[in-house]
């Protein structure tokens, strides 16, 4: 029974795909960026689904490595004047070894603490960003970052990010799929377990958050590809919670959730900033709403309502 | 005597030094507040930044209603608060009596979408603008001692946030429900088990912790700028600093708020640029040592 869901959800996702091939190629220039908008946005927030979601770690600031990741290519290209494709490799190669660092001072901590300390130093890494103004730009952040031809306009843009994207996504998924993302599920669900079996937990957290943070690393560098920017508020804390409510909203117990959670809030951001300027007092209540009558999220709601139906149409499968 | 004190440490450098107290002591009394409803409710109470805000505005409002000048500002102070621990009562009433249950993650973003909430609420009701608290005339301007520029708000505030502190000590220690609120952060079971009605202390609790958020925003309003984005800045500091004290220890908060404000203020005379950066690296050492804070905490 669950095959059957899992088949149907692979066309699904294929014409999803194809369907993103197209529609640039109808859509008004502003469409285009928005969907490279949610791509990048929905990379970032499966990247932090994988340590939250999958390996049940309180990843509390996973902005930083989204922005590290952008500051890193933007720096590499606009200030030190480096090939850009050299950039987008720097940017996610520093998130990634930020990731480490940070992960190796927090991960003797467990859950909630980790979470305290992993604020901490990510908020010390906003505060230097911020006020370093020679290197970083400070408050105005890194502008006009010029890019290789074929990736400057919005639609080359929006297809290198969904080429990026999608192959993320893929090897992502694989990870998860893997013995090492089974591990990591058992660790969330049980430690003391794991151990006694004579996993390696601390080591198996520290790869999985590099892995996170790695590939939040390239969710920034495409950001910079696709707005030639890269700003602090990127490693702000409200970012992270903002990623956090997507992988939420989406539902936190599956792969694509928070893709759909991210698409989800950038959407109605966009969309709701043209009627009203209270947008964050929208989003708050969606907030409250989910968290009062939809904790598993869109998705999972979704999923448990066609687990029930299976259920009734099929009985002779249980 | 004050000549002794200058030959051990120049006028400025204490001068900077007191500044940074009593900028402490609105960090303490806020963060006291957090302190609190960390430890009894263990929700992480993110909407506190923006009760602070809300404390901050209201003072505002109510000082322009008695006209300014001195019967504003104490009308401010005096009403401010309990307008805000009103709205925290109906908060918590309304809907989080209804979701203890559920887990830290949930809470604490359920206070974030409360957050996001009050933040376009004090827009829509205030609008964008600056805004400002007249002081009362006595507070005006700088103590009249030569060399010794404090301005006489910054050591009223100073008298202030021992007093509060003394407050909370007797209301913790010495009355019935303080005694009672302790030992609902410690095992709220036990505590329902004996008779008690747990869910009222928690709003009791959480009460007189917003209580405090709004007490910081109206004693901070005559010298800041009373504007959008106060919440953001505020609940990082309040956090970093209730971590590093430890969860639920109202004297960890105080600790905690000294080295953050002390260090913000020696950072700056030291080194300008990066000087907010020093609180930051102070909370990562302390984490580093005492993962779990400073102080004992409850949890």
């Amino acid at each position: 029974m669950a095959k059957r869901i899992h088949e149907r959800a692979i066309w699904l996702i294929l014409a999803l795909f194809v369907l993103l091939l197209i529609l640039p190629l109808v859509l008004a220039r502003f469409y285009v960026y928005l969907l490279a908008l949610i791509l990048v946005t929905g990379l970032l927030t499966t990247s932090l689904n994988m340590v939250l979601g999958y390996g049940g770690i309180y990843q509390f600031h996973h902005a930083v490595f989204y922005g590290v990741g952008a500051y890193g290519a933007a720096i590499m290209i606009a200030k030190l004047g480096y090939s850009p494709w050299l950039g987008f490799i720097v940017g996610p190669l520093l998130a990634a070894l930020l990731s480490l660092v940070m992960g190796a001072i927090c991960i003797r901590l467990s859950k909630l603490y980790f979470g305290m300390l992993q604020i901490s130093l990510g908020s010390l890494v906003w505060a230097v960003v911020y006020r370093w103004y020679t290197f970083t730009g400070g408050d105005d952040g890194i502008h006009g970052v010029s890019l290789p031809a074929l990736i400057a306009t919005p639609k080359g843009s929006y297809y290198f990010t969904l080429l990026i994207t999608s192959a993320c996504l893929f090897v992502m998924y694989l990870i998860v799929k893997s013995p090492f993302g089974s591990t990591l599920q058992g660790i969330r669900d049980n430690p003391v377990r794991s151990e006694a079996v004579g996993v390696n937990v601390k080591l198996q957290q520290l790869v999985a958050l590099v892995i996170a943070g790695f590939f939040a690393g390239v969710a920034g560098a495409l950001f910079v590809v696709v707005d030639n920017s890269a700003f602090p508020d990127m490693l702000f804390w409200t970012l992270s919670l903002e990623i956090l409510i997507m992988c939420l909203l989406g539902g936190w117990f599956t792969f694509l959730g928070p893709m759909l959670g991210a698409a989800i809030l950038v959407a109605l951001r966009t969309f709701a900033s043209t009627f009203t300027e209270y947008w964050t007092m929208i989003q708050g209540i969606i907030l409250m709403l989910v968290i009062i009558f939809l904790p598993e999220g869109v998705l999972g709601y979704l999923h448990a309502k066609i687990r029930q139906l299976e259920g009734a149409i099929l009985p002779g499968d249980k | 005597m004050v000549d002794i004190l200058f030959s051990i440490c120049p006028p400025s450098v204490l001068c900077q030094i007191l500044v940074g107290l009593s900028r402490t002591t609105i960090l303490f009394i806020v963060t006291s507040g957090l302190s609190l409803i960390l430890g009894v409710l263990r929700i992480p109470n993110v909407a506190h930044g923006s009760l602070y805000m809300i404390g901050a505005f209201m003072a505002f409002s109510v000082s322009k209603l008695f006209g300014g000048g001195a019967t504003g500002f104490w009308m401010a102070l005096l009403i401010a608060p309990l307008g805000v621990a009103i709205l925290s009562l109906i908060i918590e009433r309304g809907i989080f009596s209804h979701l203890y249950e559920r887990e830290h993650l949930m809470l604490l973003l359920l206070t974030f979408s409360f957050a996001l909430l009050f933040g376009d609420l004090v827009k829509m009701i205030w609008g964008g603008e600056y805004r400002t608290v007249a002081m009362p005339e006595a507070f005006k301007g700088p103590i009249p001692l030569k060399n010794f520029p404090i301005p006489i708000y910054n050591m009223f505030l100073l008298i202030i946030g021992p007093l509060v502190a003394i407050g909370l000590w007797f209301l913790t220690n010495k009355t019935k429900i303080g005694k009672i609120s302790r030992a609902a952060a410690v095992d709220r079971e036990m505590v329902g088990a004996v008779g008690v009605n747990v869910s009222w202390v928690f709003a009791f609790v959480f009460v007189i912790g917003c209580f405090l958020a709004g007490l910081g925003g109206a004693l901070i309003a005559p010298i800041v700028n009373v504007t959008l984005g106060m919440d953001h800045t505020l609940i990082m500091e309040a956090f970093l600093i209730v971590i590093m004290g430890g969860l639920g220890n109202v004297w960890g908060a105080l600790t905690g708020a000294l080295i953050f404000g002390l260090t913000q203020s020696l950072g700056i005379l030291v080194w300008p640029q990066f000087g907010i950066v020093f609180p930051y690296v102070a909370v990562v050492i302390v984490l580093l040592f005492r993962p779990t804070g400073l102080l004992k905490s409850t949890w």
